[in-house]
């Protein structure tokens, strides 16, 4: 089938193709990912070394490191920023937008999405956010300063602290635009998967990474408009002098604030309506990629799939009822947190289900060590540790001592973050020959799963001890306090541990970016993998078969047969 | 491979879920999406007025006959949207459009009347900041939700005009007008639940 010449601008710019509109979305969340790293370095910096100067900072931040000390103004507007851009804009971006747009149409048996214009005009939509979000840092006043969940008063109020001003208009900006584009996004997912499924690929023999998108898509456009709703009314206290999130009585300095009549707790119970579907968005795909990348590589078929399906329904339809757990210690009634803390608890089952259907497949199989298992391997690692970190936080007797202390940083670092990214991780070098016909240094991959592996529990198991010892999550000097200045030998050994991990990653950008021209020409299907997606071409062009479509014959986990030559039987065959 | 040829792919897998196009389906999620929006706004509402207390009685500021009267504009011109989409369905294009036509009317009036009920709101001393009848959160949620309603009605308006045009120059698809249709049904809903939370309880 011959190719339609394409200009540049269309093939690699406004392209409707899913495939090269997953990678735009990749360098995009790779870019903000390696921000969002920088900024993590910076609050490292004045943790472990604090209100040390470093002169050679004062070049690239003249006004928040001021003779090369950080100011308390840039400390609380870097880990705001920092949250904001790793949570939306690289761990929603790289592993949903990204590798949903690149996988779906492949392991479903479809040309491309259902809507490719629409899928373009997402991408094109959650550039300018970020962008805004970026420039918000150059703006007088410096980037939002409230933190990632951009609680009023302080962010509704523009006279607050500087951080609170443009800023944080701009947040509310670029947040905008990062709800529409998922949004659309969502929407292609969805209908995607209901309606453009190839041949005798029913549901229940979609892969697991698949399935995980069907449900992050349906949560996506199930929580989102609550944020957006809530962004709304945000943007009106700021800029029209409206009260939705502002009670009477708040004085900014001596002033009195002519608001009254709202109430701040609302836009908690908005924020988090949105914000715990979302960690879910975060790391259902993770779980996805986990559950193919092990199945591959252990040869083995995927232990239990029906309930790992069940078990993602039911941690999407979890996720919609325990938002009240983030806000124990707002002074809600007891009862209700009890509530709360029944459906909390309640999606440990279905979390525990996964990892022990990871487990049983891993079990006693002959496992290929590749970079890609060894991420999988370190996904399911890092969801044991954070998940049970998370029983003491979801129980509102223990939270209410833990609230906002470290613990929850070192948590959230490995269920969300940590096991997310590590998916993410783990789901490029798999499917890096299919995105760019050429192979991953297997060496470097490896030598960057050590280093990431060994330098992220270095680096967030140690902020546990931090919490239980008192040490409060958004504190710009710890050393104020003299019962936690014992602790800032943890605090230099987790900012060198950090330097670390950051410096690994470096080694990952460079294997990303240098395999794409330099590495070893990739094979249809370099790992002997079952799924549908790998009966493409070494590196498709648009429409991803050349000739008919290959229908699906059986479910893509069909490793190790009994009484087969081969070790698996692809999807596609009879 | 080209991208009409991409368009125009089939795709093998048998019947559709639901029996329907993904352009329909596309429209539910969106709908449903939507919807939620709307419940956003409207769950925010309920929550400040039961924890401010005094707020007005909707009766001594708005004329309930009024607000009827724009309540049944509406809901006839969803009447008339859905004598259109069967007029589509059984391949009467003109029958179509001109209750297209009858329809963007109805969006009209509706969106006139809410002009005038916001001027005369805004004659009595309604504000974005304050009120004279109670918690000024009241005129806030007012401005806001109908405001938002009237932007989604005129975003209706102008997709039916789009439909009234392209059908006027005969390139005009049942599936079209249904899905436009479906778009309108639902902003006339949320209206109902805006009148009864709003204005009646």
């Amino acid at each position: 089938m011959e190719h339609e010449k394409q200009g540049f601008v269309s093939r690699y710019i406004f392209s409707f193709d899913h495939k090269m509109i997953g990678k735009q979305y990749f360098t995009l969340a790779m870019s903000m990912g390696f921000i969002g790293g920088i900024l993590a370095v910076l609050i490292r910096l004045q943790l472990g070394f604090p209100s040390q100067p470093f002169p050679f900072l004062e070049n690239l931040f003249p006004v928040g490191m001021a003779s090369g000390i950080m100011t308390p103004e840039f400390y609380v507007s870097l880990f705001t920023m920092h949250g904001t851009i790793m949570v939306f804009f690289l761990l929603s971006l790289l592993p949903v937008s990204g590798f949903g747009n690149f996988l779906i149409p492949l392991q479903i048996g479809a040309r491309d999405m259902a809507f490719p214009f629409l899928n373009m005009l997402s991408f094109w939509t959650v550039v300018p956010g970020a962008i805004i979000i970026i420039i918000s840092f150059f703006v007088e006043g410096g980037a939002a300063a409230s933190g990632w969940t951009a609680y009023p008063p302080l962010s509704a109020i523009r006279s607050a602290i500087p951080g609170s001003d443009l800023g944080q208009t701009l947040w509310l900006v670029g947040m905008i635009f990062f709800v529409a584009s998922f949004t659309m996004g969502g929407l292609n997912f969805v209908v995607t998967i209901l309606n453009l499924r190839t041949k005798g690929l029913r549901m229940m023999r979609m892969p697991l990474t698949t399935w995980a998108q069907f449900i992050v898509g349906i949560l996506g456009l199930l929580s989102f408009p609550a944020l957006a709703a809530g962004a709304l009314l945000l943007t009106f206290d700021r800029s029209l002098g409206t009260s939705f999130f502002l009670p009477a009585g708040i004085f900014i300095g001596d002033t009195l604030m002519p608001h009254e009549g709202g109430t701040p707790l609302l836009w908690q119970h908005l924020f988090w309506f949105l914000g715990h579907p979302e960690v879910y968005i975060i790391m259902l795909p993770a779980m996805g990629f986990t559950s193919d990348i092990l199945a591959t590589f252990c040869r083995r078929p995927i232990f239990g799939y029906r309930s790992m399906v069940y078990a993602i329904w039911a941690i999407g339809t979890l996720s919609f009822l325990v938002w009240g757990h983030h806000m124990f210690v707002s002074g809600m009634s007891p009862f209700l947190g009890s509530l709360f803390v029944v459906t909390t608890l309640a999606i440990a089952i279905p979390s525990a289900v996964k990892a022990f259907n990871w487990l049983f497949t891993i079990a006693r199989a002959k496992i290929h060590f590749t970079s890609a298992s060894l991420f999988g391997l370190g996904v399911v690692s890092l969801f044991v540790t954070g998940g049970l970190t998370g029983i003491f936080l979801g129980t509102n007797a223990t939270d209410i001592q833990l609230h906002d202390t470290y613990f929850v940083v070192g948590h959230f670092h490995f269920i969300m973050a940590g096991a997310g990214l590590f998916g993410a991780f783990g789901a490029v070098y798999y499917w890096y020959p299919k995105m760019f016909g050429r192979m991953l240094s297997e060496r470097l991959g490896k030598i960057h799963f050590w280093i990431t592996f060994v330098a992220y529990y270095a680096v967030f198991f140690p902020m546990h001890y931090l919490g239980v010892s008192g040490m409060m999550r958004r504190i710009y000097d710890p050393n104020v306090y003299e019962y936690l200045q014992p602790l800032q030998p943890v605090n230099l050994f987790i900012t060198i541990s950090a330097f670390v991990l950051f410096a690994g990653q470096l080694l990952f950008i460079y294997n990303y970016f240098v395999s794409m021209r330099r590495g070893a020409p990739a094979t249809a299907n370099p790992w002997n993998s079952a799924g549908l997606e790998w009966s493409t071409p070494a590196y498709p062009g648009h429409g991803n078969w050349e000739g008919e479509i290959p229908p699906a014959h059986r479910w893509p986990y069909d490793y190790s047969e009994p009484g087969k030559k081969r070790d698996f039987t692809p999807q596609w065959e009879a | 491979m080209s991208q009409t040829a991409i368009a125009q792919a089939d795709w093998g897998g048998g019947a559709s879920p639901f029996g329907v196009t993904w352009q329909k389906m596309m429209m539910w999620f969106f709908i449903v999406t939507d919807a939620l929006l709307f419940a956003g706004l409207l769950v925010s509402y309920g929550v400040v007025r039961i924890a401010t207390g005094d707020w007005p009685t909707q009766s001594e500021v708005f004329s309930l006959t009024y607000i009827a009267t724009m309540t049944f504009v509406l809901i006839t011109s969803s009447a008339t949207m859905a004598c259109g989409v069967k007029a589509a369905e059984l391949g009467r294009p003109k029958t179509a459009a001109k209750f297209v036509w009858l329809t963007i009317l109805g969006g009209f009036i509706f969106l006139g009347m809410q002009a005038f009920e916001w001027s005369v709101f805004i004659g009595d001393g309604g504000g974005i900041t304050g009120n004279p009848w109670g918690s000024p959160t009241f005129s806030q949620f007012f401005f806001i939700i109908t405001g938002f309603h009237g932007f989604h009605v005129l975003t209706g308006v102008i997709v039916l005009l789009v439909v009234a045009v392209r059908a006027a120059m005969g390139r005009y698809s049942p599936a079209g007008v249904e899905n436009a249709g479906l778009y309108w049904h639902f902003v006339d809903l949320v209206w109902v639940f805006v009148f009864a939370l709003f204005y009646l309880v």
